[in-house]
């Protein structure tokens, strides 16, 4: 008899773990196939980062807007972390009031190209006020300015199979996003800040406005992006410079 | 078994009645899961306040804007809290789904309406059952304290906020969120320094083994 349910119970375990195993198979198959998966989603602590990213894609199926706020709300101190980069290229240029400077846009797309402030300023825009958290704890409102990334994307005919665009700056800080914050309406490459020109410190001449990340996703002092199928040749293949440093590369939390 | 005897209602010795666990394998299980998370969430909360230990109400702050709070703490882990956001995370994940087995299995076996929820002209404790100041604090803890704290964490996610507003805007900001975040887990590491304690006080030993082995050794115990 107690041999029996031993048996029964031996049965169940057996058949409940293939169960749960082929389950997590077949979950990981439709992560997978549905862009669940973050590129820094080995290791230990990559088990959260994929649940988290999973999780607030789902959420996120509809693509709500972040908040956006009343000008009365703006802020008045807007703390940086970093310095403007230091390389001779980018100390010409801001010297040159960015005169010379242009943003490449290439890898998966019909029209590669390359645009200059001027051209970039000439195309609609779209302000908005927004909230940026750092990660350490801190934030502030502001109005950012710029024209929406879906617009350049647009523009120079992204390939069907495109799954990440990269932003490459005038420092090492390189950052990915996957298509569903490339092309939000708020994912902005900004020019300008409060009404102004965007201030050196806060990433001139044109920096990224990621609205629902943290705001080390807003990759400062832009020079190139590239728009691809695969991460893994990018650095050390991780989606970002973040993970190498230990921090994540979805900042949607 | 000396259990029984503080049952009153179960003083009918029956086999299935005498052998059942003072905690349930449920309740053992998800209890260390929950400690092991809830070390990792409060080791790497720490890390990541000390990013930045300045509290805020409202939506905004930062160095050069007023603060609620100033905490006696240096800024000494900044650019280094990486780490801490991970574990805090990972940490969550598995405390909030072994919180959610946890209040489901004991909504089904009835384990908060028996053991947490206060009787009414019912007198009795014995080292068994829990007063109704313990089964208070236990109520305010799984039914309080912990979602206000997942509440308050969410709140603080740019993504969840542009899905659900609302979270973050019932507090008047993100900042506010964040200070109450602070402050809810303070109140929880209260509870952890008092439930600590009053299991030093009934007998570490059998009060653990009882957590681990589901066997109370309420006869060797000083009531």
């Amino acid at each position: 008899m107690s041999q029996l349910r031993s048996r029964r119970r031996l049965i169940t375990a057996g058949l409940a773990t293939a169960a749960g195993a082929s389950g997590l198979g077949v979950a990981a198959a439709l992560a997978s196939r549905y862009g669940l998966i973050p590129p820094d989603h080995g290791g230990i602590y990559g088990v959260g980062e994929t649940l988290t990213y999973a999780a607030q894609r789902l959420l996120m199926f509809h693509h709500p807007l972040a908040r956006e706020f009343k000008p009365s709300q703006i802020s008045k101190v807007f703390p940086v972390n970093g310095e403007p980069p230091g390389s001779e290229i980018y100390q010409q240029l801001l010297a040159g009031g960015f005169k010379d400077w242009r943003l490449t846009v290439d890898g998966l797309v019909a029209r590669p190209s390359s645009f200059s402030l001027a051209d970039l300023k000439w195309r609609p825009s779209r302000s908005q006020i927004t909230h940026q958290a750092c990660e350490e704890g801190w934030s502030f409102i502001a109005e950012w300015t710029g024209l929406p990334l879906s617009d350049i994307l647009t523009l120079v005919a992204v390939r069907p199979q495109a799954k990440y665009v990269v932003f490459f700056p005038f420092d090492e800080s390189w950052d990915s996003l996957d298509m569903a914050d490339a092309w939000h309406p708020q994912t902005l490459l900004a020019y300008a800040m409060n009404g102004q020109e965007l201030p050196t410190p806060h990433g001139a001449p044109v920096r990224l406005r990621v609205a629902r990340q943290l705001g080390y996703k807003s990759v400062k002092y832009l020079s190139r992006i590239t728009v691809t199928d695969s991460l893994k040749n990018i650095g050390k293949g991780l989606g970002s410079i973040s993970p190498e440093e230990g921090y994540s590369w979805y900042a949607g939390i | 078994m000396a259990e029984s005897a503080y049952f009153p209602r179960l003083a009918i010795r029956s086999p299935d009645i005498g052998n059942s666990p003072r905690h349930s394998a449920a309740v053992r299980i998800t209890h260390w899961i929950t400690t092991f998370s809830f070390f990792g969430l409060l080791v790497s909360g720490i890390a990541i306040l000390l990013a930045h230990p300045r509290l805020y109400w409202g939506e905004t702050g930062s160095v050069g804007t007023p603060s609620l709070i100033d905490l006696p703490l240096p800024f000494v882990l900044v650019g280094q809290s990486g780490w801490g956001r991970s574990l805090h995370f990972l940490s969550a994940w598995i405390c909030v789904l072994t919180g959610l087995f946890y209040v489901l299995s004991g909504l089904l076996t009835r384990h908060f309406r028996k053991n947490f929820l206060p009787e009414i002209g019912r007198s009795e404790t014995g080292p068994t059952t829990y007063n109704v100041l313990q089964r208070l604090t236990y109520l305010t803890v799984v039914f309080v304290l912990f979602p206000l704290m997942i509440w308050t964490g969410l709140a603080m996610s740019p993504a969840i906020a542009s899905v659900f507003p609302a979270v973050v805007t019932v507090f008047g900001g993100q900042q506010s969120a964040r200070t109450m975040h602070f402050f809810i887990a303070s109140l929880l590491v209260v509870f952890l320094v008092v439930h600590v304690a009053m299991v030093c006080l009934a007998g570490f030993t059998s009060r653990v083994g009882a957590m681990i082995t589901g066997r109370g050794a309420a006869g060797k115990e000083h009531a």
